[in-house]
This record gives structure tokens, C-alpha cells and sequence, in this order.
């Protein structure tokens, strides 16, 4: 059974168990299962709710810096000094993007896919750049949103710094296995 | 910092947008972008009541209690302000497993349960601790073991191996997991960021 099937199979029990094991345990140790199960959920809507102004403020800068073609401009203009580390320029702005958008970034990965097949060196390295790292402006707004911490101090820096770091391991691990 | 970033991100797009005769399709993405933002919120209260409601059974029962045990000598070096079996520290394991799962609908309440967790051991409200920050760190540079979405594209676009990716993608986000944890440590000793002194007695912040 190979690694990744049996990750598979975990990944599918992974949440019925817990959804069984939690409550079943919880029972056993006579804790009014559904009375305390709606004590804690009644806070799930409130939560939700409370980003909505973190997750409108942070959405809207960058579905406005996207649809500027200021990306394009910033890929062209960096394609030089990201070439003498070997990044091909076509996958640089699945670069740049990666931080601020998971789903414009699994778009541009596909679009790359596409065109140069997904078992090319560019289709096979932007598919390993969309998994290196999470989309980290996406994350601080929401995280931080839903306790209503507006002061981040060095979150932004090393959610990047770490960014910076996935996607460069990406490029060289692609580099060493694919190259 | 994100005040910086945010207006940047707005003021670039503006004035890009008006060289590049783009301004209609700014404008559009900004009310676009401000209905999909709420979507997702809304898309989360389903998932995020029910994982609440069993996190608080869980606690009750002394479980996520357990789990914070269970980490204790990793925790206290990636965490030394969370006391040693704090309901934080079971909650931010449960996200993080079910991130390496790749189980999103899980890790998002199951973060926020973590978050709302450290913040009762926040003096200042609207400060983040050191803790917050490494963990949102460890968050936005998760290992995934497998990147079921981009194998799926991988397949449908007649890849010869989809899942070959599965273990560059691993090496990768596990070398941003490393470097995510140093530079959260090492970052919050800068003057830039040090953590402001919690309030004075008396004060009680009233931010909250």
C-alpha cells in the first residue's frame, strides 16, 4: 500500500471517528452529550460572523490589486532576478500569488497545466508551489478576525518569511527530483 | 504592519488600474471580491457550530485536556506562555492534524476554537501573543501530506503519475513549517514587534 493510499484511507475515518470517539468517550465519563454539544454550538454563528469585516477588508484589497494587472507588472519586473535562481518566469506569478490567494493560485497552476502539460517541469513545479504553503493573508484575516485581534506584530513577516521559504524549497526540490 | 500592506495593496491597484485602463474591472473586483468574502464567512457557520459543539464535548470530557498533555515537551518550547495542559494547546493539535490531513472543513473551526482559547490568556485584546503568531505561522505554512485537489487537477489534465508531486509538496511545506516556527521566535524579540506592556491595573483595556 503506498504512502499516499494510506494517507487516503486515514484522511476518510479520520472524521467519523472523531465525531464517534469524542461523544462515546465523553458518555462514558457521564457528560450529557447533546446538552453540552449545543452549549458549545451555539457560538459556531457569532464566530462566523465576527470575520466578515476582516475577510471583506482583506478580499477586496486583493481582488483589487489582481484585477489592476499590477501582478503582471511586478512578475515582469522581477523575471530577471528570479530567472538567475532558475524560476522560470511563466511560474512566477503563481509565485507572488500564492500568499494572497489559494484559489487565483490553483487557477493560474491549471492554466500553466494546461498549457504546457501537467508532467512538464513549469506544470509539475507550480503543482508543488500551490501545496508548499497556505494562503497566508487569507489565514491572519480570518484567525485573527475571529477573536478581533487588529494588532498582528510580527505575524505578517513570518507568515511571509515562511511563504518565501515553502516555495523556494519547492523550486529546489523540483529542480533536484524533476530538473 | 497589515495597515501598511492593506493600503498598499488598494493605492497599487488604483493607480495601476488607471494606467492600464483597468479601473472598471478594479471596481468590479472590489464589490465581487466584498460578497465573496461574506459567502465564505456564511459557508462556515455550519461546519463551525458543529465542530464547537463537539470541541465543548470534548473538553467536558477532559479530552482536549488529554491531547495538550500528549504534546506537552513540544509545546512548551513552540508555546512557553500556554500553560502546560491549557485547552489551547489540545485545540491547536487538533487543527494542525487536520490540516496534515487536509480535512479544511475540520481545521478552520478547530483553529478558531484555538484562537478564541489563547485569547483568554491574552492581556491586551487586541494584541496578538507570541503564541498567536506561531501558531498562525505553523498555520500559513501547513504540511499537507496529501494535496488531494491538485492531484485531482493533475488527473484530469492526463498527468502520467498525478501524486508524483505528494512528496515534493510534503518536503516543501515541511521546510516552510521549519522556518515558519524560527522566524516567528526570533521576529518577536524586534523592537518593531515586541509585545506591549499589558495594562495597568485599573485599566481593563475596554477594547474587548
Amino acid at each position: 500500500m503506498s504512502f499516499s493510499a494510506i494517507a487516503q484511507v486515514v484522511s476518510t475515518w479520520a472524521i467519523p471517528l472523531l465525531l464517534l470517539l469524542i461523544p462515546l468517550l465523553a458518555a462514558v465519563r457521564r457528560v450529557k452529550v447533546y446538552e453540552v454539544f449545543v452549549e458549545g454550538a451555539k457560538d459556531g454563528f457569532t464566530t462566523a460572523v465576527k470575520i466578515i469585516p476582516y475577510l471583506v477588508g482583506m478580499l477586496v484589497a486583493i481582488g483589487m490589486f489582481r484585477a489592476s494587472g499590477a501582478m503582471e507588472l511586478l512578475a515582469s519586473a522581477l523575471a530577471p532576478v528570479t530567472g538567475l535562481i532558475g524560476l522560470p518566469s511563466e511560474a512566477l506569478p503563481v509565485a507572488l500569488l500564492r500568499p494572497f490567494s489559494g484559489s487565483g493560485t490553483l487557477a493560474l497552476s491549471t492554466e500553466l497545466m494546461k498549457t504546457h502539460g501537467p508532467d512538464s517541469f513549469v506544470g509539475r513545479l507550480a503543482g508543488v508551489m500551490y501545496g508548499s504553503t497556505e494562503t497566508t493573508f487569507y489565514v491572519l484575516a480570518v484567525y485573527f478576525g475571529a477573536v478581533g485581534v487588529t494588532r498582528t506584530r510580527h505575524a505578517v513577516a513570518a507568515g511571509l518569511i515562511a511563504d518565501a521559504a515553502g516555495l523556494l524549497a519547492a523550486l529546489l526540490v523540483c529542480r533536484a527530483l524533476f530538473g | 504592519m497589515l495597515n501598511w500592506v492593506w493600503l498598499g495593496l488598494v493605492a497599487v491597484a488604483v493607480v495601476v488600474g488607471a494606467l492600464t485602463g483597468r479601473l472598471d474591472a478594479v471596481t468590479r473586483a472590489a464589490f465581487d471580491s466584498a460578497r465573496t468574502a461574506v459567502e465564505i464567512a456564511f459557508g462556515l457557520v455550519g461546519i463551525m457550530t458543529l465542530w464547537l459543539g463537539v470541541m465543548k464535548v470534548g473538553e467536558e470530557a477532559g479530552l482536549v485536556r488529554g491531547l495538550a498533555r500528549l504534546i506537552r515537551p513540544l509545546a512548551r518550547r513552540l508555546f512557553p506562555d500556554v500553560p502546560a495542559d491549557h485547552p489551547a494547546l489540545g485545540a491547536m493539535l487538533l487543527n494542525i492534524a487536520a490540516s496534515w490531513l487536509g480535512l479544511g472543513n475540520a481545521a478552520t473551526p478547530l483553529g478558531l476554537k484555538a484562537m478564541d482559547e489563547l485569547q483568554k490568556l491574552n492581556p491586551r485584546k487586541d494584541t496578538a501573543t507570541d503564541a498567536m503568531v506561531t501558531f498562525l505561522a505553523l498555520n500559513t505554512a501547513c504540511i499537507t501530506l496529501v494535496p488531494a485537489t491538485m492531484i485531482a487537477v493533475r488527473a484530469t489534465l492526463g498527468s502520467a503519475n498525478p501524486t508524483e508531486i505528494v512528496l515534493p509538496t510534503i518536503l516543501a511545506s515541511a521546510c516552510a513549517t521549519v522556518v515558519a516556527a524560527t522566524a516567528a521566535r526570533l521576529l518577536r524579540r524586534l523592537p518593531a514587534f515586541r509585545a506591549p506592556l499589558p495594562p495597568a491595573s485599573g485599566d481593563d483595556g475596554g477594547d474587548a
